[in-house]
Parts: C-alpha cells; sequence; structure tokens
C-alpha cells in the first residue's frame, strides 16, 4: 500500500473541513502513515465471497405517524447558535461578493 | 457519616426506602466527597450541586408522602459528559462544545431522572470518547485513583474514577471500542457494554453509530445491573434501539452460579503484548471458574487478530461522517468569524481550533479510508474482516456460552506515556474491540492486582447478543468468590486519597 504523504494530508484537511498548520501537517503525515501500515492488512485476510457488515443488527426503515408533536421552540433550538436574526441562524457568506 | 459514601447503590437505595436515610443526606455526602477529592482526581467536568439536592429532595419528598420509590431512587450518580442534560452544560470533553447548554435530555438523562436518580454532575472523558486514557480531553487529564500519576483508562476515565474514588457508587459510560470496560479494569470497577441496540442512543453524542452503546459503571455486579435495567430498553427516538424486553439481569445478579456452564477461552487473546501480571491474574480467574463448576473450553477465533486494524478504520470512518455537524452555523463554537471569511472558510477555522489533535487525527483517517480509490482496500474490507469476527463470535457461542480474557492487556500506564504514539495507545483496546465489531455484550470487573506494580487487573466477560444476563450471573458468581478469598471487595486495597 501506497504511504501518505503530507500534500494527501493537506489535501484531506481540505476535504473534512479542518484547517491544518504546516506543524499539524508534518506530525500527521508521520503518525497516519504508521497508522495506515499497521491497519492495511484487513485487506488480505476476505475473499471475495465474504459479505461486508455495515452494522450488528439488520437495519430497516422505521416508521411513526405523521402528527404533530411537542418540539423545540424557536427560542430553544436557537438557544445554542453563535449568531442569530430574526428567529433565525445567522451564517457568514455562503455565496462569493460577485 | 462518612461511611455513606462506601455503601453500594443496592444498600443505598435500601437504607433511604426504610427511612435509616434521606436521599438529601446521601446526596450532601457524596458532594461532600467531590470537593474534598476532586481537585486530586479530577474525575467531573461539572458539578450540578443544586440540581442534585434538588432531585434528592424530590425522592425524600415521595417517600414522605408515601409513594412507592423506584430501585435506585434516590442514589447519586456521575454521568459521562457525552449525554445531553437539559439546561447543564454538555462538551463530550471538547472545546468545540464549550459552554454549550442542551435544550433536550438524551433518553437515558430521562430514565434516570424518572427512576429518581440524583444526577450528580458530568465526567470527564476523551474528546468526543476517542481515546484510551482520558488524557484527550480538552479540559485535561483524570487521575486513576489508585495512582493519580497513572491513567483511569478511557474514553470513561471520569466515571471510572469517580467509583474508585468514592465520589459516586454508580456512573454512566459509553463503549465504542472498550470505553466502559477498558476503565473499569484499571480501577477495580465493574463495567458493561450491553447488547448494541439495548440502550438507546438518542441524546448520547455520535461517535460511531454502528459501535457506540451507553452502558453502567458501578463498584459492584448487583449495583451495575440495577442500573442496566433502568437505562435499557427500547426507545422510538432510536431507530437502531431493539424493540425486545430487557434481559433479566436483575435476577441474574441475585442468582450468581457457573456451576455447569460452558466458558470459552480464546487461544488468540493471549502472547505478545500482554503484562505478565495481567495474565497470572487472569489465568487464576479461569481456574477459579472451573472450581465453581464451570467447565472451561479453549477456542480459536482467528480473524480476531485483525479486530483492532478494522476497528481503526471503521470507527473513523463513521466518525468524519458524525462530526461533520460540526460546523459552526448552529450551536458551538465559531472562530474566525471577521465578516470577510465565507462560512466555509469559517468552518475550516473552527475545527481546526476546536478539535484537538486525535478527533482531527481520526477524521482524517476516516476521510481517508472513505476516499475513493482507497474505499475498497480499507473500509470495505475491514466491513468484511467485520463478518469474519461476527462468524467467528458465532461459531464460538455453538460450543460456550460465554467467553472470557482479561479486559485489556497492561495495567494503568503512566500519564503521559502513549499520548504520541497513536498505535500503542490503540493497543490497549485488543480485547475489547471483537465484541463491538460483533454487537455483543461484555462486562469488565476485578480479578486481581498485578504482582509486579500492584495495579486492578480486569476480568472480561462476552456474551452473544441479547444474552446480558449471562454476564451477570457469570459476574456475580465470580465476584462473590473473589470476595470471599480476598476477605473484602478489591478496591478497599486502594490507597487513602
Amino acid at each position: 500500500m501506497a504511504g501518505i504523504t503530507r500534500e494527501e494530508v493537506a489535501h484531506l484537511g481540505k476535504l473534512a473541513r479542518i484547517e491544518l498548520s504546516a506543524e499539524e501537517l508534518d506530525h500527521f503525515a508521520g503518525q497516519l502513515d504508521d497508522i495506515i501500515g499497521a491497519v492495511a492488512r484487513v485487506s488480505e485476510v476476505a475473499g471475495e465471497d465474504v459479505p461486508p457488515t455495515s452494522h450488528p443488527l439488520p437495519l430497516t426503515n422505521v416508521m411513526r405517524p405523521d402528527t404533530v408533536r411537542p418540539s423545540l421552540t424557536p427560542q430553544e433550538a436557537l438557544s445554542g447558535a453563535p449568531a442569530q436574526e430574526q428567529q433565525r441562524f445567522k451564517v457568514p457568506q455562503i455565496l462569493g461578493e460577485d | 457519616m462518612t461511611d455513606v459514601i462506601k455503601l453500594t447503590a443496592a444498600e443505598t437505595a435500601a437504607r433511604i426506602t426504610n427511612g435509616d436515610l434521606t436521599a438529601e443526606a446521601v446526596t450532601e455526602a457524596h458532594l461532600a466527597r467531590i470537593d474534598a477529592v476532586d481537585e486530586k482526581v479530577h474525575a467531573f467536568l461539572h458539578v450540578d450541586r443544586e440540581g442534585a439536592l434538588a432531585q434528592a429532595r424530590a425522592v425524600d419528598a415521595q417517600r414522605a408522602a408515601g409513594e412507592p420509590l423506584g430501585p435506585l431512587a434516590g442514589v447519586p450518580l456521575a454521568l459521562k459528559d457525552i449525554f445531553t442534560t437539559k439546561g447543564i452544560p454538555t462538551t463530550c470533553g471538547s472545546k468545540i462544545l464549550e459552554g454549550w447548554i442542551p435544550p433536550y435530555d438524551a433518553t437515558v438523562t430521562r430514565k434516570l431522572k424518572e427512576a429518581g436518580v440524583v444526577i450528580l454532575g458530568k465526567t470527564n472523558m476523551d474528546e468526543f470518547a476517542m481515546g484510551s486514557s482520558t488524557e484527550n480531553s480538552a479540559y485535561g487529564p483524570t487521575g486513576n485513583p489508585w495512582d493519580l500519576t497513572r491513567i483511569p483508562g478511557g474514553s470513561g476515565g471520569g466515571s471510572a474514577a469517580a467509583l474508585a474514588s468514592y465520589q459516586a457508587p454508580l456512573a454512566i459510560g459509553t463503549d465504542t471500542g472498550g470505553s466502559i470496560r477498558q476503565p473499569a479494569a484499571v480501577t477495580a470497577t465493574v463495567g458493561v457494554k450491553p447488547t448494541y441496540g439495548g440502550v438507546s442512543r438518542y441524546g448520547m453524542i455520535a461517535f460511531s453509530s454502528s459501535l457506540d452503546q451507553g452502558g453502567p459503571c458501578a463498584r459492584t455486579v448487583l449495583d451495575a445491573a440495577l442500573l442496566h435495567e433502568v437505562m435499557a430498553g427500547h426507545d422510538p427516538m432510536d431507530s437502531t434501539s431493539i424493540d425486545a424486553p430487557v434481559p433479566a439481569v436483575v435476577e441474574a445478579a441475585r442468582s450468581g452460579n457457573v456451576k455447569g456452564m460452558r466458558i470459552g477461552v480464546i487461544k488468540e487473546f493471549a502472547g505478545e503484548g500482554y503484562q505478565a501480571g495481567v495474565v497470572q491474574r487472569f489465568t487464576e480467574a479461569v481456574e477459579l471458574l472451573r472450581e465453581l463448576g464451570a467447565q472451561v473450553v479453549e477456542l480459536s477465533c482467528p480473524s480476531f487478530s485483525y479486530a483492532l486494524p478494522a476497528y481503526y478504520l471503521i470507527a473513523p470512518s463513521e466518525c468524519s461522517s458524525n462530526l461533520a455537524r460540526f460546523d459552526a452555523m448552529r450551536y458551538g463554537l465559531r472562530a474566525g468569524d471577521d465578516g470577510t471569511r465565507s462560512a466555509e472558510e469559517v468552518t475550516a477555522l473552527t475545527r481546526e481550533a476546536g478539535f484537538g489533535p486525535e478527533v482531527k487525527r481520526r477524521i482524517i483517517l476516516g476521510t481517508y479510508a472513505l476516499s475513493s480509490g482507497y474505499y475498497d482496500a480499507y473500509y470495505g474490507s475491514a466491513q468484511k474482516v467485520r463478518t469474519l469476527i461476527t462468524r467467528d463470535f458465532q461459531r464460538a457461542f455453538e460450543q460456550v456460552d460465554v467467553i472470557v480474557s482479561p479486559t485489556t492487556p497492561t495495567t494503568a500506564f503512566p500519564i503521559g506515556e502513549r499520548t504520541d504514539d497513536p498505535m500503542a495507545m490503540y493497543l490497549a483496546d485488543l480485547c475489547t474491540i471483537p465484541a463491538n465489531l460483533a454487537g455483543n455484550a461484555a462486562m469488565s470487573l476485578p480479578c486481581g492486582l498485578a504482582p509486579e506494580d500492584g495495579l486492578p487487573v480486569g476480568l472480561q466477560i462476552v456474551a452473544p447478543a441479547l444474552k446480558d444476563d449471562r454476564l451477570y450471573r457469570v459476574g456475580a458468581a465470580v465476584e462473590a468468590a473473589f470476595v470471599t478469598k480476598w476477605g473484602h471487595p478489591l478496591l478497599e486495597e486502594a490507597p487513602q486519597l
């Protein structure tokens, strides 16, 4: 298996929306390389015929009647918001200036 | 009155019910203990003095009014800071949730309140339950009451340390790869990971949703069973909650017996990395089971040696998805919002500032394992290993009723020893992870002190899914035999704080 480079860590940080400092990139690249090296052997053991397990229980959709029931008030729902305006979550710009 | 803190939960509840003690006095005694020792231990992140006393007084009023009390009414409890508590800070050990006050209770929190259990406060933990030492908490480490320079296990180190230092007779943890059992093992307390789906995950902050399971922590097997019964059961708010009756765990804990039971010892849980004193105490525990009338069967589960690598792909993959919710928009920290930056930049800066190194490491590892080109080799292969491990367990449980092993390969290591060596840290979960991958029930209870360092060793018992009662039947028998042999519970040998 290929190792994991500093550039890859930077790219992964971008995908995961985590800004990473130069020191973190150096540090994580080495550590992630060690971890990947140690866990890569999972691909050696199971044959083509082994089905994957994503969950310990057989999952089925759980449905309930679509009826009105008590829920959080707008005030409660907004109580942890970093910023709010007119009973809404206030967020930084999501579109560019132009 | 100082003895009140040493009572079991069962004794405490009985004495409150018969009027020998008031719930308020019991709560006061524990709050005083917290004041006296928690500066040294650091088990709690938040103590809810007023809320605890109000709950205790409500129980006393209920009794005075002649209303029936539940089996744990008035008993104090330490709640892991991963469960939401309405109006009480919940941080999950992270800076990203510093100061967050949840607007709702987790189902577990609600059930505790309804049962009259007194929630003393919220306990320290590895950030988002990622770790085996509680050193990854953004709020500083917790000390092991047996030796404050050593780790109390993790991620639920605060809950285990609170029990072992008599700050609470009951606690609650969550177990994704061993976070209830490993802290129990290294503090000489009892911890149970129920069958996956046995306890509601609603309001329990998600780390790895297919593995996470809340469970009871206590100083005795019976106390764990009493708490198990209060917190477990079907919950329509959790789509993975099992719609089946709670196994009869209290009855099992009251009738401990292993006569005629078949008990499996897994060959693969031994060898390199296992401390000599841990192996010795485990071997003696197996011998004890034989003396008590159990039939011991040696088994092989060859795929278990791939459990740790599979776990460290599956759990990070799920966490990278789960922790995407911490986006700085609806709750929690927001950093770098100076009016010029985009929402995406603010999210990235917030996550840089709010997450600690282990959480970042795991999110990046999970993002890698799930990325196109690597998905089949890593996440896909790990899911297949999960199938093989489940099959190994199924085969084993055709031959035996429960499996036993050491809970963790070594006793408590010194704080700081493994913080910058993730792979060394991950080895602490070697024996506990397979049960999470398969969704089985498992318990850790004390089985002695390692001769070389005088620190506690845990015995792990694993039962098939939905057979949680077997843990308690075996655990109660082992506990009774050990206490007779030692002349007292193991925790009595812990140094005075």
